[in-house]
């Protein structure tokens, strides 16, 4: 029967797996509805996070759908996560389908799948969940009894490369869209699914804001570019560009309002408030800031009954404050202030993951560790010298930098972790090598202002990846061996300098895994095959080191790509022309390609550009389109003290003696 | 500064929860049921919590135990309420009780345990009990962190007898075990069990503690740990 318990089946493979509490669902705050609890027409999601488990529990964007969801009458929702590959092995087995860890059902037996792909090494674990749950990898093969496959997060951005095995991706923000599409396909089931399976799809298609691949016909230049992406005329209505969903209210939507608490240990043990989406900041390299446009702040007395709430339902010791640059909410300073001084008792802890480089985060960070510790702070050049500084729009000096550093060490900090990246457009040695010599400035400074010789400097360094929907969409990636060549020289002029070198320590990642990224964040349907070599051929847990084979990927992609007469370099070290049709261009981001190109060009010429809340509008695009102007702050409220009255409930009550 | 020993069940699919994976949804069920606990001093203050011998992942329990300290003297009624829907189903807070003088872990002698044998004959698991005990050494090796170690399982175990289950293709392994050093765990007996006979259950057993406690010899069953709190509580 659909939608029964698997669990008799599993539970005997648990005893002999590696973590089984991941397995076994149960965690506070989570939901388990009645198949039909919305009658004939329920309609039934199983939610996904393509990692393993302790990553995809605590993701936020999961956590805020799987809530909205199953908070509709007519609608359930239920998590899936990847299984380790000793898991999957007793799976096929013992014929246990994927299921959720909800109800522990089958995820064939849900109308919707959907995916929340933050990165694009997620997709071989998409593959190996359909094919575990018994739904055919190619969306062409699968009939009515199958769920309908829809991919989300910000790999979405470009769903070229996942085309064959999706039935439809949704850009931009979840929670109105997760809805739209269960009103869809509420209406479409009361209707008496007329026309199956593809009349649902073209139904959705046409809201214009969701994009069903197979609806689409793309054509190619003999060289191997594209030469147009278009709605075939088969299917009228289906539009030319597919919209992005933004939601303009963040404190119309204020989830998770009762966040998950695994059992199990996940990679954050914290409960997370996000205070605003978007950044325009206008960091070029960066996807997440250009995508999620325009900036949109919950307000403070928002962000306190989300904190208030949040603790209430969970107990968690730390709270997260999340966005992308957070330090940038137009009120942080009363928000950090207010929420420190309500939770100073409870030793319920803060923290600000995302920070930018300026003195005033030295004021917030030595707020949050008012009672604790002060052990590391993080900063974000990105670049190591000036010029490749303009070059990505990171409006950071070095006069900044060091005063900074300087006055966290002040502070009483111990410890400076500064992040860069390699392989940036334009970049030579000499703009990486500036990084040794920015370290040892950092660490001079910080022994004269503290006095003292053990302060510390981490150098950590990441592979720059171009991506879609941003103005380096069209700069050649740096190569793997190049990279790798680049970093040992910046290796070998931090460690030859025996005066500051052992106190900088550096870390990094090989070229490798930045080039796989690269050739899915920047490719068309064309690497669909390569996916799928590299899934058969054992591929699983790209983003994981230990299960990640960059040999693996580059025979396939050789073996798969060459029919077309491209290869794993013309989609990645290749620069791209203004004329050129990218794969994604037919995803509206908001974002013109004009004004992408011209921020390019601006790049280029070592231009930078000011952050457009603070300076006049650059006409990006994304605010026009939405009808809106940038919502912004400040409110000018502050958080009142939360009184306890009379101490813990569970008190003893003195006996009174009347 | 008030102390208190709390009981508690670990039921159904949480079986599979370490008591790590407990200590973390104990600290945050604490806050929630507004627990008023005793922090440790320094930088990183962490709550007043001791366990004692928890049951191995993967088992199921009907009797683990920790203490608390907590800043103001509470109802410990009210905290075995609160703290129990605080936590999730299947951890189930059974009794809370103030300590009275005395160790807790010195009380914990042995523990009784109930081995649910699935899709086995009652007659394969007697035979096999009955060879067991017989045996006057059942060594079994277990990896420890300091290297493989082989050990007699045979001496810990205080009584072992075979029952009929209610469902027809189950059998029913009760023991009572002493707590010893290094500890044998109901894996270990298993292992030594299917080393003296052939017992191969075609699903791994469904274990159980049903209770841990001093060691009576005269009846050879475990009693309550927590009498002599609640001897003292009730006076
Ligand atoms: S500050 Fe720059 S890097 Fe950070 S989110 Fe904004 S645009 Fe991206």
């Amino acid at each position: 029967m659909p939608g029964e318990s698997i669990f008799p089946t599993l539970e005997p493979l648990l005893e002999q797996v590696s973590k089984p509490i991941q397995y076994v669902g149960g965690e506070l705050n989570s939901t388990v509805k009645d198949w039909t609890v919305g009658g004939d027409h329920t309609v039934r999601w199983a939610l996904m996070y393509p990692d393993a488990y302790e990553v995809g529990v605590p993701n936020q964007g999961s956590m805020i759908l799987y809530e909205v969801l199953n908070e509709r009458p007519d609608a359930l929702a239920e998590r899936t996560y990847s299984v380790w590959p000793d898991m999957e092995a007793l799976m096929r087995a013992h014929a246990v389908p994927q299921f959720t860890v909800d109800g522990h059902r089958a995820l064939g037996d849900f109308d919707l799948f959907g995916l929340s792909f933050s990165t694009e090494l997620g997709y071989t674990n998409m593959l190996t969940a359909l094919d575990l749950g018994g739904i055919p990898l190619h969306a062409i093969d699968r009939d009515d009894t199958h769920p309908v496959v829809i991919a989300g997060g910000h790999a979405a951005f470009n769903p070229e490369t996942i085309a064959d095995f999706i039935d439809a991706a949704i850009v931009g923000d979840g929670e109105e869209a997760v809805l739209m599409v269960t009103d869809v396909v509420a209406a479409w089931k009361r209707d008496g699914m007329p026309g199956g399976r593809v009349e649902l799809l073209l139904r959705l298609a046409r809201t214009g804001s969701v994009y069903v691949p197979r609806f689409y016909d793309v054509s190619y230049l003999p060289d191997g570019r594209i030469q147009r992406i278009a709605p075939n005329p088969a299917y009228p209505g289906v539009p030319w560009r597919v919209a992005k969903h933004t939601v303009m209210d963040l404190d119309a939507w204020p989830y998770p309002k009762q966040p998950l608490v695994p059992l199990a240990e996940s990679v954050h043990e914290r409960m997370s408030v996000e205070i605003f989406r978007g950044c325009t900041r206008g960091c070029r390299f960066c996807q997440a800031g250009m995508i999620t446009r325009p900036v949109r702040e919950r307000s403070i007395t928002g962000i306190g009954e989300m904190v208030q709430r949040g603790l209430a339902a969970t107990g968690f010791e730390e709270v997260g404050l999340l966005s992308l640059s957070s330090a940038d909410h137009t009120e942080i300073g009363e928000v950090t202030k207010g929420l420190a001084d309500r939770y100073e008792s409870s030793k319920v802890g803060l923290s600000l993951p995302s920070t930018r480089v300026d003195a005033f985060n030295i004021d917030l960070a030595n707020e949050l560790t008012r009672n604790g510790r002060r052990s590391g702070l993080t900063f974000a050049p990105e670049g190591g010298s000036e010029r490749i500084r303009k070059v990505i729009n990171k409006m950071v000096t070095e006069d900044d930098l060091i005063n900074t550093v300087a006055a966290a060490y002040g502070a009483g900090w111990r410890q400076v972790k500064l992040y860069f990246m390699c392989g940036l457009p334009t970049e030579t040695d000499e703009d990486v090598l500036q990084i040794a010599e920015l370290a040892k400035k950092v660490i001079e400074t910080g022994r004269k202002v503290s006095g003292r010789n053990d302060i510390r400097c981490t150098v950590s360094i990441g592979g720059f990846v171009p991506k879609a929907h941003t103005p380096f969409q069209w700069a050649p990636q740096l190569g793997a061996q190049e990279t790798d060549e680049r970093l040992a020289k910046l290796r070998d002029a931090i460690r030859s300098d025996r005066r500051l070198g052992s106190s900088i320590g550096f870390r990094y990642h090989d070229g490798k895994p930045g080039i796989v990224e690269g050739l899915l964040s920047r490719g068309d349907r064309r690497v669909g095959r390569v996916i799928e070599a590299v899934w058969r051929d054992g591929g699983r847990f790209d983003g994981w080191s230990e299960h990640f084979s960059y040999e693996r990927w580059m025979e396939c992609a050789a073996r798969e790509l060459a029919p077309f007469g491209i290869d794993v370099d013309w989609y990645t070290t290749r620069g791209r022309e203004e004329s050129e049709v990218l794969p994604w261009d037919h995803i509206d981001s908001g974002l013109d390609k004009e004004w992408l190109w011209q921020d390019w060009l601006d790049a280029i010429d070592e231009v930078e550009v000011d952050d457009c809340r603070w300076t006049p509008c650059f006409d990006c695009g994304v605010c026009p389109q939405l009808g809106t102007e940038i919502q912004v702050g400040p409110t000018g409220k502050t958080l009142l003290p939360i009184t306890v009255v009379g101490g813990s409930p569970l008190r003893e009550r003195t006996p009174s003696h009347a | 500064m008030q102390k208190l020993r709390v009981k508690y069940a670990r039921r159904g699919r949480l079986r599979f929860s370490s008591t790590r994976d407990f200590g973390r949804a104990l600290e945050r069920a604490l806050r929630r049921a507004e627990v008023p606990m005793a922090f440790s001093a320094g930088f990183h203050p962490h709550p007043k919590i001791s366990y004692a011998n928890g049951a191995p992942t993967g088992t199921a329990s009907e009797a683990e135990y920790f203490e608390i300290s907590v800043t103001e003297r509470v109802d410990a009624d009210a905290v075995r309420a609160a703290l129990d829907a605080a936590l999730p189903d299947g951890l189930d807070v059974l009794e809370v009780v103030e300590a009275a003088p005395g160790a807790l872990a010195d009380r914990l002698e042995a523990s009784a345990w109930e081995v649910v044998f699935r899709q086995t004959a009652l007659a394969d698991l007697e035979a096999a009990v009955d060879a067991y005990l017989d045996a006057a050494e059942a060594p079994v090796s277990r990896m420890f962190k300091t290297g493989m170690k082989t050990f007699d399982t045979r001496s810990a175990v205080v009584t072992m007898s075979a029952a009929a289950a209610a469902d027809p293709s189950c059998a029913i392994l009760r023991m009572v075990v002493r707590h010893t050093t290094p500890s044998v765990r109901p894996d270990d007996i298993l292992t030594a069990l299917r080393a003296v006979t052939a017992l191969a259950p075609p699903v791994p057993p469904l274990v159980t503690r049903l209770a841990q406690g001093p060691l009576h010899d005269a009846t050879a069953g475990v009693a309550d740990p927590l009498a002599a709190d609640k001897a003292a509580a009730g006076s």
